[in-house]
């Protein structure tokens, strides 16, 4: 061996090598086993996920007629960077209609990054967003001809029938507040906002799949990550069918046409509902796509409130369509009988006047009939006073009333807009009046539908519902296929008792109010209100159910500030029940003059 | 025999070449023309008669100075970077051959008969050998990476007899450029003062008091110094206390008052090396100002790295993007990788210089922690065989050229995986046997082949 002095050297030089390589080993340790974060940020740059919508579930009619379903809608992207080249400008304008300076503007617009934060040169950028089938024919025939544009399809909620709106609801993008709520949406997701879109949101919008791309230090796409392997194909959104009859709908709607109201129509024995017209209402088209926002915009403006599903949110005084339940609840505590007798004296009847000319009712039926007020303050105030104590007589009423679904939301119902109404309490007018500084007398305006009792049409038409079928209901719903929801509720009147309070809404069509829009063969039964209000003229309210034997249909309609209930709200209800029974309007002249009246000025069409 | 074994070692991370450029077709396919030019060049180098190498040596060192001087003629430069010479679709650069004919002629000039590595006088023709070719690579060529290389050649001469003193040497001025550097930015809190210069300075005369009462066994004498050097300390503290103090002005004071101290016993005690603590005191002293001063005045794009380097600067657009793409690509890899062909980071581009410099970057995405260390370990066998080759040489000229090849691959592999990892600043060199580069890959050749040869020729000479 030569140079022998330093051999010792050759391990120093080792040394320094293999210290320095254990270094970069324990640095590489912590690189790559220790510290977790860098994996998540090489995902963030180099995986784009790619959101493929699935379909949204379509609505259909419980008679399977299509209500709503999707259409296509295209965007045009381009990249930038490949129509710089070779780009046949002129053409692209010609085929789009529009102008070159059009062109160069929206160009412009594109490549500022001010306007357009995401702007990269090398992806597809929008140029011109929600073109229609028709729109866009031209341009896909010859996109071979210009390279660098693409289309790009999504699809927007479409409708057979103008008609509908509160119920259906609007599908719209997702708020902050969504996004928040449920971690399934991402910003520029589309979820519904109201009516059924929004109540079975999470059954019609399916699930979103995803698609994993390459994206390269650029931004440019580079094809699937792992052949597709981690994709995962969008699940459709379920179909819904509704309980919905959309020719009752129309139909109600259009008889609510230049007027401010509702008409709830439900099939007693299954709860479902059948129409839920709310006016003034909109066309759904216009909640749609490029001009939702602007639209909607006007709509929450509108003085006339049209966004407001009065039909379940509205809450009025059921006046004389009160006194059907006033009647059950006093026969089932036993202050009356069918038979009892209060006298009337007309309009100079104390504390409460008749409005009515009539004779002193000889009996319920004929009270009903004739909506005799002394008769029905009679019956409360022996109600009240049947107990020594007034709270207790009083609470014992109230449990009755309550138990036809009034004064609370239907827990149950798939109505995503109602709102409470309110059957007062002894609190209330503890608070009102002071402990004890309350009687019969005070409240006496309950008697007859009137004072601190609030009801939304729903409730009316359930309560019609619950008269129709002797004793109970099944809460109201919208969905045909969900048996979950036809929950039955009784009633804390005995059926015994719905008999003679039936007779007495038959006898109201036959002989009293509703005389003169009734149709015999098909034995409606109804009781009309007349509701004094604060707004101006009263509001015209009817309840009503057919046919008397074996009823099918149970109704409730409200005109706002229209007068009286027999004039407005009964031809509507009968007009209703007429079409759904018969599947057809004999009495045109009554439809045609209904539905041409505007009552309400500010009521656009 | 032994052939056969350097032969393995080098198919099986030669193998491995034409994996590491998985993900560019072009690269890849040029990349294996380049392994078959090595290949055949390879048996060339070896056939040749091992006295050849000898007898040129010099020719060719002077011939490839001329060469080197060449690429800024034909080029506009890449990058800044003006090392190429246009040959048809490939690019050539002279410098990945240069230190391989930088370390023929230096071993010849070593290898002489009468030729003793005793003091600094004979290393001086061969720092001249190797700082020629630097110069040229980093002044004119402006390829700093590549002059760095040449450094390593201490390695060399470290072995081969010189003293151990000028790698500590090395070592401290490494350690007071970053004092200094880093360090500059803090300012005391109490009183003025860096805490930079401060501490160099004090780690200074911890330098001289260690070699005093260590090496030197001056107790005495130690004792004092550390008396004046707490004295002077101790004061200006005191005076701090109602007068604000400049630090660096004391430190400074306390440094000069050292080596004046230590000048004084070297005078005394007629002790040559009380004289070299002194020249190391005053020579650190004037070192670490002139980082301070002259630092601020790098080139901006030298500079900046080593601020990111040496966390002063957050940075992940300009300067710091290379090394922070390059840490996302590693550490995203896990233990396991993510699979051949499968890394996102480095196939969609996030790294530059990819396939160059940056490789690495793709075994450890691609092969995780598990493949980065097989490719360390194979690297750690490389070197110790090359290490023990170079012990078992019988000639100077072998021996001597063997230690160079050591030099040349660790500094490679050093440098290049010390950058990617981020420990080290981004200075663009190819690491041995993976990076794609057909200049490199025939440098990296001729150095390892000629050795071999000289290796097999070891048996005829018994």
């Amino acid at each position: 061996m030569i140079n022998e002095t330093y051999y010792k050297r050759r391990y120093v030089v080792t040394a320094i090598f293999l210290v320095v390589i254990l270094i970069y080993v324990i640095r590489l340790f912590f690189m790559q086993v220790v510290d977790q974060s860098t994996k998540q940020v090489a995902n963030s740059m180099a995986l784009l996920n790619q959101t493929i919508y699935p379909s949204r579930g379509l609505i259909y009619d419980r008679n399977g007629e299509l209500l709503v379903y999707n259409q296509p809608i295209y965007d045009i992207t381009i990249i930038v960077k490949q129509i710089k080249q070779n780009f046949d400008t002129i053409g692209f304008c010609n085929i789009l209609g529009i102008t070159r300076e059009e062109f160069e503007e929206r160009m412009a617009d594109i490549q500022n990054r001010k306007k357009n934060r995401s702007y990269s040169q090398h992806t597809p950028q929008l140029f011109a967003s929600q073109l229609s089938k028709e729109e866009l024919s031209p341009l896909q025939e010859s996109l071979h001809r210009f390279k660098g544009v693409n289309i790009r399809k999504r699809t927007l909620r479409d409708y057979t029938y103008n008609s509908a709106a509160q119920v259906l609801g609007s599908v719209g993008e997702v708020s902050q507040k969504n996004i928040e709520a449920d971690p399934y949406y991402t910003r520029g997701d589309y979820s519904g906002q109201s009516g059924l879109e929004k109540t079975y949101e999470n059954y019609l919008r399916g699930e979103k799949g995803v698609e994993i791309i390459l994206r390269d230090n650029k931004g440019r796409l580079q094809g699937s990550y792992m052949d597709g392997q981690y994709d995962k194909k969008p699940i459709s959104g379920g179909n819904l069918i509704t309980t919905l009859d959309i020719r009752l709908q129309i139909l109600a709607e259009q008889l609510l046409s230049g007027k401010i109201g509702s008409v709830v129509a439900i099939e007693p024995k299954t709860g479902e509902i059948l129409a839920l017209a709310s006016n003034p209402t909109w066309d759904p088209k216009l909640l749609v796509g490029k001009q939702r926002s602007e639209n909607y915009r006007k709509l929450l403006n509108d003085k006339t409130k049209p966004l407001m599903n009065r039909a379940s949110q509205a809450q009025y005084s059921p006046g004389s369509t009160f006194k059907t339940i006033q009647a059950l609840s006093a026969l089932q505590e036993k202050v009356i009988t069918p038979r009892t007798i209060y006298p009337c004296s007309g309009p100079s009847s104390t504390p409460i006047r008749c409005t009515h000319h009539h004779g002193s009712a000889i009996n319920l039926e004929n009270a009903i009939e004739q909506s005799c007020n002394p008769y029905f303050w009679g019956a409360y105030r022996d109600l009240l006073e049947k107990n020594k104590d007034i709270i207790q007589s009083f609470n014992i009423w109230r449990e009755d009333i309550k138990s036809f679904g009034l004064g609370e939301r239907f827990k149950e119902s798939d109505i995503g807009e109602q709102s409470r109404g309110s059957i007062p309490s002894v609190e209330l007018y503890n608070k009102l009046y002071g402990v004890n500084r309350w009687n019969s007398r005070t409240i006496r305006s309950l008697s007859i539908g009137q004072g601190e009792i609030l009801v939304t049409p729903l409730q009316l038409a359930n309560q019609a519902a619950a008269i129709a079928n002797e004793g109970y209901y099944i809460t109201p719903h919208l969905n045909k296929t969900d048996s979950f929801l036809t929950k039955r509720h009784d009633t804390k009147i005995d059926k015994q008792y719905f008999a003679c309070v039936k007779q007495g809404m038959r006898r109201v069509m036959t002989n009293g109010t509703g005389r003169y829009y009734q149709v015999d063969s098909l034995q409606m039964c109804g009781k009309t209100g007349t509701v004094q209000n604060a707004h101006g003229k009263d509001h015209a309210i009817f309840i009503g159910f057919a046919p008397l034997d074996n009823p099918q249909i149970a109704v409730a309609v409200v005109v706002e500030n229209a007068g009286f209930g027999a004039t407005w709200a009964a031809p509507i209800a009968s007009l209703v029940m007429e079409q759904y029974l018969t599947d057809t309007i004999q009495r045109q002249e009554i439809k045609q003059r209904i539905s041409t009246t505007r009552l309400n000025p500010d009521v656009k069409e | 025999m032994m052939f056969l074994g350097w032969l393995n070692i080098y198919s099986t991370t030669s193998h491995e070449t034409d994996l590491s450029p998985w993900s560019f077709q072009t690269f890849s396919g040029k990349q294996i023309v380049w392994i078959a030019l090595a290949i055949v060049s390879a048996i060339v180098l070896v056939l040749i008669d091992h006295r050849t190498y000898d007898v040129v040596a010099y020719l060719i060192y002077g011939i490839w100075i001329v060469i080197l001087l060449l690429p800024p003629l034909f080029t506009t430069g890449v990058k800044g970077s003006v090392s190429w010479i246009p040959i048809g679709p490939f690019r050539f650069q002279p410098a990945e051959w240069a230190k391989c004919i930088t370390a023929l002629a230096i071993a010849k000039w070593m290898s002489r008969y009468e030729y003793r590595l005793k003091g600094w006088r004979d290393l001086v023709v061969p720092i001249i050998f190797l700082i020629v070719p630097a110069i040229i690579i980093s002044v004119w060529e402006k390829e700093t990476g590549s002059a760095l290389v040449f450094a390593a050649f201490f390695l060399m001469f470290y072995r081969e007899g010189m003293s151990g003193y000028v790698l500590l040497i090395g070592a401290a001025a490494v350690i007071l450029f970053i004092l200094v550097i880093r360090l500059d930015v803090v300012q005391l809190s109490w009183g003025i003062g860096n805490v930079g210069i401060i501490a160099a300075m004090v780690l200074i005369m911890f330098i001289a008091l260690y070699f005093l009462l260590f090496r030197l066994e001056l107790k005495k004498e130690s004792l004092i110094l550390t008396g004046i050097i707490i004295l002077t300390y101790g004061i200006s503290c005191i005076i701090n206390i109602w007068i604000p103090v400049n630090f660096n002005i004391i430190s400074t004071i306390t440094a000069t008052l050292s080596a004046l101290f230590t000048l004084v016993l070297a005078i005394l005690y007629r002790n040559r090396d009380l004289a070299i603590i002194t020249l190391f005191i005053v020579g650190s002293v004037i070192f670490s100002f002139g980082c301070k001063i002259l630092f601020p005045k790098l080139p901006n794009h030298q500079k900046q790295r080593i601020e990111v380097i040496l966390g002063l600067r957050e940075d992940p657009t300009g300067v710091g993007y290379n090394a922070k793409q390059a840490g996302i690509a590693i550490g995203s890899g896990g233990i396991t990788g993510k699979g051949f062909r499968n890394g996102t980071q480095t196939s969609m581009k996030y790294v530059p210089e990819q396939h160059t410099d940056f490789i690495f970057t793709t075994i450890g995405e691609e092969w995780g922690f598990m493949g980065t260390f097989a490719v360390l370990a194979l690297y750690v066998a490389f070197i110790l065989r090359l290490i023990q080759l170079s012990e078992r040489q019988k000639d100077m000229f072998s021996q001597i050229y063997g230690y160079c090849v050591v030099s040349i691959f660790i500094a490679h592999i050093v440098i290049n995986i010390g950058m990617v990892i981020g420990l080290l600043p981004v200075v663009g060199i190819p690491l041995p046997f993976y990076s794609y580069g057909g200049s490199s890959m025939l440098g990296f050749t001729m150095l390892l082949f000629i050795f071999l040869n000289l290796d097999a020729a070891r048996v005829e000479k018994l």
